[in-house]
């Protein structure tokens, strides 16, 4: 690996079912591309790959390798030659793979047939970075071991490509709207919100309307889900990602639906968004 | 309480409820449970949402009478404690007590761990006698070092990794609360009955 950029790390679909550690989920912030990036180079779909913050990134192989770049849109060269996200590349031992800058979205995912072969940490090689597991956040000149080749093959060169937009995210209200006034869980749902630069693989905080609380005691720590809309005594309110703590103790208003949070982790700073409210689960 | 459209946040009256109802679902889970999250007054129950619906979960949830899960008699893990803690004066001062007075509550009594969070395997411990709360630092510490033995609320806790915190440190254990060479990691799981015992030296 010769470049990493504002920010890569080593991501797979995390590590589920630890809380009574302590431990979060963590994995790839966008599910859906790290899934497809795998799917394109034939590997497993929970494979490791690189999560790319928006572009910047170059490797080169010492063997011939089959990668694929999905999420976020990024200009792709390998050596001088021009390519496309979404696409099985070719990349032969000593060329370049060079990953420009996304022109939306955030996060990129580069998947390498075999996989990221770094040592799985309580079953997952993703990186935490809020709880400081799994491998380091990439460096640049980091030499990255790649796993052998599955028996499966690639089955599609090129799949279509999805535009990461993230205007409008489903939530469920819950589970402690009821602290919040009227006025503040409809404004939630009627007024525009602004994704503001304090945002990171845990989450994301929202500039917009002041959500007000009708319960002023303080509430007792409580579980937390990934797409959580939790309210801290200021009234803006904070989007939990990937990384978020297991247990929180601000209110949270409303969560935003399993389906829509891949489009979430692509919102970028001075993005605008708005939350309509559903009520039943939504199918993806 | 539903949490989106991958979690239930059941609302439980006491930590014993928590616990019980937590075991029950360890032993017997829901179709499509992902992970559980046990807190003071909660539990949170993660599943898949391809697999179940929260409707689903919630009547799972409500058919259960989960077999009280009384703290267990029996093991109490001891944690020696060197009580040199930097906060072990302006706590007992909050309290209005002496510092032996302060040592002899934290050790008097059996705390269990009712849930984890904040860093992996920092266990939030509930004493049976109380008496010991305190309010966290108005200014959290940028570093503090792994093994310090801490009191907010009406918790106590024992630092896993070298991190910043809030909580006021009043001693220091060389037990390891995390070591990812250890199976299970984390010594203070949700559930397990703790003592302290005050040492003059840990070496």
């Amino acid at each position: 690996m010769l470049h990493a950029g504002p920010m890569a790390t080593i991501q797979d679909l995390g590590r589920p079912g630890l809380a009574r550690i302590g431990v979060g989920a963590s994995g790839a912030a966008d599910r859906g591309s790290l899934k497809l990036a795998n799917r394109l180079v034939g590997n497993p779909e929970d494979a490791a790959a690189v999560e790319i913050t928006v572009g910047d990134f170059s490797a080169s192989p010492t063997r011939d390798l089959l990668m694929a770049v999905t999420g976020a849109p990024v200009p792709i060269w390998v050596d001088d030659r021009p390519e496309g996200c979404n696409a099985v590349l070719r990349v032969k031992a000593g060329q370049t793979l060079r990953v420009g800058f996304a022109s939306a979205g955030v996060r990129s995912y580069l998947g390498v047939r075999g996989g990221i072969a770094v040592p799985a940490v309580l079953g997952s090689r993703s990186t935490d970075t809020m709880a400081h597991l799994g491998p380091a956040i990439l460096e640049d000149g980091v030499r990255l071991p790649i796993g052998a080749p599955p028996t499966t093959y690639p089955t599609v060169d090129q799949a279509v490509i999805r535009r990461p937009t993230g205007a409008r995210l489903r939530v469920i209200m819950g589970p402690r709207d009821d602290w919040f006034t009227a006025a503040s869980r409809r404004a939630l749902v009627t007024e525009p919100w602004t994704a503001t630069a304090v945002g990171d693989r845990i989450g994301m905080r929202l500039a917009g309307p002041v959500l007000e609380r009708v319960v002023s005691r303080e509430l007792s720590s409580e579980g937390v889900v990934r797409g959580a809309l939790q309210v801290p005594p200021g009234g803006h309110p904070t989007l939990m990602l990937a990384d978020h703590p297991v247990t929180g103790g601000y209110p949270v208003i409303a969560v935003v639906v399993d389906a829509d949070i891949d489009r979430a982790a692509n919102i970028r700073p001075g993005d605008t968004l708005f939350f309509e409210e559903t009520r039943k689960q939504v199918l993806t | 309480m539903r949490c989106g459209d991958v979690g239930v946040l059941v609302e439980l009256a006491t930590l014993e409820d928590v616990l019980s109802l937590h075991a029950d679902l360890e032993a017997r889970p829901v179709p499509g449970l992902v992970d559980l999250v046990p807190a003071l007054e909660t539990l949170l129950v993660r599943f898949d949402p391809d697999v179940a619906t929260p409707e689903q979960v919630c009547q799972d949830i409500r058919s259960r009478s989960p077999e009280r899960a009384q703290r267990q008699t029996g093991e109490v893990l001891t944690v020696p404690v060197r009580y040199d803690g930097e906060d072990l004066e302006a706590v007992s001062s909050l309290l209005g007590i002496s510092v032996a007075e302060t040592v002899r509550r934290h050790t008097g009594q059996v705390w269990t761990v009712a849930f984890a969070g904040f860093s992996p395997g920092f266990g939030y411990l509930v004493g049976d006698a109380g008496g010991l709360e305190v309010s966290r630092r108005a200014s959290p510490r940028t570093r503090v070092p792994a093994g310090a033995v801490a009191l907010a609320g009406e918790f106590t806790g024992v630092y896993p990794r070298e991190s910043p915190g809030g909580w006021r440190i009043v001693g220091h254990t060389t037990l390891k609360a995390w070591d990812l060479h250890r199976d299970p990691p984390a010594l203070l799981t949700p559930g397990t009955r703790v003592s302290f015992a005050s040492v003059d030296s840990v070496a």
